[in-house]
């Protein structure tokens, strides 16, 4: 992976100096293990900030909102697809990009390798093919890759860019065998009472700091529907009801749009698997519309079509 | 006043014992983190811990609070009159709150208990709690407290202070509170000079252990206009999705939001904890916003936390080193880096 984050630098300088682009959205290293900071730089001089590694989790397309100028960015396959989606929405126009694609083999785990040393602190990260070896006051600790994938990386279809302008290295394959709604099933399987009290149970951490609306490419709107105060829709408390009313209609904004980058559970910082909900919408987009987000510029996204042949009678 | 040891096992114990005087809250572990809970039978409090995820400031003060009730039916005698709602201002106890988390009690509290203001939600939550505090034997690679005015065994905002000496806890009491907090557990015994002496020895040796440190000396000298024009915010903010996390597991944010609250013909008039990061915070009601953009909110933030509050109360900045922001900040905007940048301006 090092190689891609000098193909990366190399790309970002040529296409700034070039005047291609006016500047380059990317990863820089944090200040911190197993977590890295979008950075936009302007200066071809500074690409020696740009990185690529397994911690790259927080996705780029959410910078993209709104921007004018010409803009390099880099992109994997969620990333990619994020980007599709912004475009076919009228967020920022194909012309405006030049999209330096990564293959993916996924993203890490930061709370799972935290669990793995039993929270105790890690001090450093390094990585090699495909193992990781983590590093702390009085331990150390090699672990494979796969064994540690976020849950979305683990289930992930599209590894590869599917829009780019420039690849960084080869292709990835993409796995087979992949069953990515395992999970939905289990709670698709659950009575009306039960899935309630999961749901309750899940979000009852939640503290509506919106860490997770905020981490997401879709989530837009000028105005969110939690922030609306005129008429307000939604109280501010943490009573139950209003919290399961955020993330109930925040996911419902995101049936047939959401990628699973798994930007909104990476950013949560009480750890909850909002993943759930918009995964089993993603899993409702597959089978009533045969449709996954992102993945053509060409066609429109199911729920923003009407079609006079629709198979629906409600459509007559 | 006097210093008192307690096996581990008797401490606990003891503890459980104060409950018919005290409300105890201990840290206790859930999934990934710890958090401050009411002790039971049930539960068991994890006194290895290292900080819990969110700060123990809702103990104070909650994230959700009711204020006061009223009725909007008008056969009601006493109908839209506001009523304090009753609330629970019993002795509470936090027990194993660390430094950096009393010490952002004290810094809050000049806010909401001046000579100008005085909130009686906070000043009588406050005034009911005692809090134990458990000295840091192993600090983070995040925290920074020894920069910021407090330390591993600072004592700052403290009733009793204790030292995790392996085998046993000493407890030293450091105001009448938590004097009588110590006799009301009975208890324990006297410590002796070796320990004493032991729990010295390993606070230096913690102190020691510092990787992390941030310059604030020069901030109060800086003009606060040059400062919130500096050409370092558009970067600053750059990464920032405006999210609460920072905020809301702040140990010394306050801002707040009155809200009322209807339902049927019942009103209750709740604050909530609100955040700097929210368009909505500034809102104005003429649709005028004056922080409108990200950059703006950012600042405001960093601003607060190390150049007005410093300018104001001339209490230090308002940030205890507890590392949470830096730690669990999606994006790794890290309040050392920004420090380091405004005091270096």
């Amino acid at each position: 992976m090092p190689e891609y984050a000098t193909k990366i630098r190399e790309i970002a300088k040529r296409v700034l100096e070039d005047g291609k682009v006016d500047v380059v959205i990317g990863y820089k290293k944090g200040s911190i293990p197993m977590v890295n900071e979008p950075v936009l730089i302007r200066d071809p001089n500074k690409v020696e900030n740009l990185i690529w590694d397994s911690h790259c989790a927080l996705n780029l397309c959410n910078y993209l909102t709104g921007r004018k100028d010409r803009i390099g960015i880099i992109a994997n396959g969620c990333n990619s697809r994020n980007i599709v989606t912004h475009i076919v929405e009228n967020q920022i126009k194909r012309e405006q990009l030049y999209i330096i694609g990564v293959p993916c083999t996924g993203m890490i785990d930061h709370r799972a390798v935290t669990r793995a040393v039993n929270d105790r602190e890690i001090l450093t990260v390094e990585e090699s093919e495909d193992r990781f070896t983590v590093k702390g006051k009085d331990f150390e600790e090699t672990f494979e890759k796969k064994d540690f994938l976020q849950t979305n990386c683990a289930v992930c279809l599209h590894p590869n860019p599917v829009v780019y302008d420039e690849m960084v290295g080869e292709k990835v394959e993409v796995p087979e065998g992949v069953s990515p709604f395992k999970d939905v099933e289990e709670i698709e399987k659950m009575d009306v009472q039960e899935r309630w009290s999961f749901f309750a149970e899940l979000v009852s951490p939640c503290i509506r700091c919106y860490a997770c609306r905020n981490a997401c490419p879709l989530c837009y709107c000028p105005t969110c529907f939690v922030d609306e105060s005129d008429p307000q829709w939604v109280g501010k408390s943490i009573d139950p009801t209003d919290t399961m009313t955020f993330h109930f209609l925040r996911a419902y904004h995101c049936a047939g749009r959401c990628t699973d980058c798994g930007a909104c559970e990476r950013a949560c910082p009480v750890g909850i698997p909002v993943r759930h909900f918009t995964k089993k919408l993603n899993k409702d987009a597959l089978e009533l519309f045969s449709w996954e987000a992102g993945l053509s510029l060409d066609q429109r996204p199911p729920l923003d079509v009407y079609r006079v042949d629709d198979y629906n009678d409600f459509v007559e | 006043m006097v210093t008192k040891i307690f096996t581990k096992g008797e401490w606990v114990s003891a503890l459980k014992g104060a409950r018919g005087d005290y409300r105890i809250f201990i840290p206790v572990k859930h999934k990934d983190f710890h958090a401050f809970e009411l002790l039971s039978d049930e539960t068991q409090p994890d006194f290895e811990y290292q900080n819990t995820r969110l700060s123990p400031k809702s103990l104070i003060y909650p994230q959700s609070e009711r204020m006061f009730e009223y009725s909007l039916d008008e056969k009601d005698e006493e109908a839209h009159i506001l009523k304090e709602t009753p609330k629970d201002y019993t002795p509470q106890a936090v027990v194993g709150i660390r430094p950096c988390d009393a010490h952002a009690l004290q810094l809050v509290n000049v806010n909401f208990d001046n000579p100008q203001y005085r909130d009686p939600l906070w000043v009588k939550r406050l005034e009911s709690t005692t809090l134990i505090g458990l000295g840091c034997n192993e600090p983070c690679s995040t925290c920074f407290c020894t920069s910021v005015g407090g330390g591993p065994f600072s004592e700052k905002g403290l009733d009793v202070l204790l030292h995790d000496l392996e085998d046993v806890f000493l407890a030293k009491p450091i105001t009448q509170k938590g004097e009588a907090f110590l006799e009301q557990l009975g208890q324990g015994k006297g410590a002796d000079d070796t320990l004493l002496e032991k729990a010295e020895t390993m606070a230096r040796s913690s102190l020691e252990r510092f990787t992390s440190t941030v310059d604030t000396g020069k901030l109060k000298d800086k003009e606060v206009t040059e400062l919130f024009e500096a050409p370092f915010w558009e970067e600053v903010a750059f990464a920032c999705i405006n999210c609460g996390t920072c905020t809301y597991l702040c140990p010394t944010c306050w801002c707040f939001d009155i809200q009322d609250e209807v339902l049927g013909k019942e009103g209750d008039r709740i604050r909530n904890w609100d955040a700097c990061m929210f368009p909505l915070f500034t809102l104005h009601g003429s649709g005028h916003n004056p922080r409108d953009e990200k950059v703006q909110r950012v600042r405001q933030r960093f601003m607060h936390k190390l150049k007005y509050y410093v300018d104001r109360y001339n209490n230090g900045v308002a940030c205890v080193g507890c590392g949470r922001c830096v730690q669990f900040c999606p994006v790794n905007i890290d309040i050392r880096h920004v420090c380091e940048l405004m005091n270096a301006f």
